[in-house]
């Protein structure tokens, strides 16, 4: 692994914290945490956890800076969730993961294959969390992630069950709930995306959903109206304007300013050559025109590499008017690899901080906004989250 | 009655065989849950169905039905089905 990146005559300005951030490695293979010291140039490696587990997402908990959550399957066993409040120096296994209703006399119930997505809770709800998993399901605890239910205005509704479609329906490895969004203004104000089954909108706590997909293109040929034929594959809100909504899809690079309810196509303006396909997408933590994605490869059979084997981030710097290329310090050529939708993210420094991490086990890190990057990590097994915290002292 | 417990399962257990109650294969493996709390899961999904890549063997002989009743001297063993290679 790499630990240090390269000095720099020009500072980089710390990120205001009492610590450096963590960046949170979730591969299929286990979990790494990197350590970054305070001006984000030196990362101290700190794993493998739960070596050979396939960990799908790794999330500290802002609101205590301690509490991480893991969600963690294997080839072999079913899902389960791990717990520490030690920053992983210990963990605990949750006494009831996420599972679905036994089904009555006579069903077919379904089981949670993994769980794929963490969202932490409002900072007014203390110990809550949401999970979504493949096949679809939203789950919800209120006692740190020891235990979960379903959130039923979801499971329990025929329609949007019609909508999830079953387990061999969506993205190659089972259809995802993804990108559980909590206002920051609002806790009962949530947003969902699911692979195969649309963008979503509660302001009850879950109790109810409504679909949230006016504007989003589906494969061209399909039936738009047909929610099972939507593909959103992440969806952010903006923490310094919460009515500002990006969306990276299937089907392109999206905006919605609430209250208005339709998605308007931003990712138009990115270059031909590269398109607007990808998975995942960032948003700048105090300026809402900002945000990131990072382009692949999705003509014929979607390759799902980075086009023309030249991996680069694109930002927008004006709400998705213009786009510009990012590429510095990335391979120029012969670089085939690409980011998952839960693999990129931002730290909360001036300048802020950008990470991925790529389907071949590397993690670049950016000080200046994507200006330029530096590999910290490598030879990593394929990393399917990364997320960027900030400890508590 | 004695119960072979595979390698992924051993971090619940600690052991490679552990002893266990029960008048069916359920009742066996609730049994393994409360004395190792989480393997169950891992193992059985939440309707009941032995996961896809683990298998159930009752005195050699595999087993898909937990509702199995056992007799005296039965000894269980779980696997990891040979998948993937």
């Amino acid at each position: 692994m790499v630990a240090r990146t390269p000095s720099r005559k020009r500072r980089t300005r710390r990120t205001g914290a009492r610590t450096g951030p963590v960046l949170l490695v979730a591969t299929r293979k286990g979990a790494w945490i990197l350590r970054g010291d305070r001006a984000r140039r030196s990362w101290s490696p700190d794993g493998p956890h739960f070596l050979g587990q396939i960990i799908h997402h790794l999330v500290l908990d802002p609101r205590d800076g301690r509490t991480l959550l893991a969600a963690a399957s294997t080839g072999h066993l079913g899902p389960t969730l791990f717990r520490s409040s030690t920053l992983g120096r210990t963990w605990t296994e949750a006494r009831r993961p996420p599972a679905f209703p036994k089904a009555g006399d006579g069903g077919t119930g379904r089981s949670v294959d993994h769980t794929f997505w963490l969202t932490p809770g409002h900072p007014s709800e203390p110990g809550s969390w949401y999970a979504g998993t493949s096949p679809h399901g939203l789950f919800r605890s209120e006692d740190g992630g020891d235990s979960w239910e379903p959130v039923a205005g979801l499971d329990g509704s025929p329609r949007y069950r019609e909508w999830m479609g079953g387990p061999q329906d969506g993205t190659p490895n089972g259809p995802k709930l993804h990108s559980v969004i909590v206002d920051p203004r609002d806790p009962a104000h949530l947003y969902l995306g699911m692979s195969s089954g649309g963008v979503h909108e509660s302001t009850d706590a879950g109790a109810s959903w409504r679909p949230l997909v006016d504007g989003m293109e589906v494969v061209e040929g399909f039936d738009r109206s047909n929610l099972a034929f939507h593909d959103p594959h992440c969806v952010r809100i903006c923490p310094s304007r919460p009515d500002r909504l990006y969306q990276q899809n299937h089907c392109g690079i999206y905006r919605l300013d609430r209250p208005a309810t339709r998605w308007k196509r931003i990712g138009r303006r990115m270059p031909k050559s590269v398109g607007d396909v990808g998975f995942p997408m960032v948003v700048h933590p105090r300026d809402a025109d900002v945000a990131w994605v990072f382009p692949m490869d999705g003509t014929s059979v979607w390759p799902r590499t980075s086009p023309g084997g030249r991996p680069a981030a694109y930002t927008t710097r004006n709400g998705g008017r213009s786009w510009v290329r990012l590429d510095g310090g990335l391979p120029r050529r012969d670089a085939w690899w690409t980011v998952k939708r839960q693999a990129m993210a931002a730290d909360g420094g001036e300048p802020v901080g950008l990470y991925v991490g790529t389907t071949q086990g590397e993690v670049w890190a950016s000080r200046d906004e994507g200006r330029r990057f530096h590999c910290v990590a490598r030879h990593l097994p394929e990393i399917y989250a990364l997320e960027a915290g900030e400890p508590a002292a | 009655m004695k119960v072979l417990i595979p390698s992924p399962l051993r971090s619940y257990t600690g052991a490679s065989e552990v002893d266990a109650e029960g008048d069916t294969l359920d009742a066996v493996l609730r049994d393994i849950d409360r004395r190792h709390p989480g393997l169950r899961f891992r193992m059985v999904d939440e309707q009941d169905r032995v996961r896809p890549h683990v298998r159930v063997f009752v005195d050699g002989e595999q087993v898909f039905d937990l509702g199995r009743r056992m007799g005296p001297g039965e000894s269980v063993q779980i696997v990891q089905a040979l998948s993937g290679g």
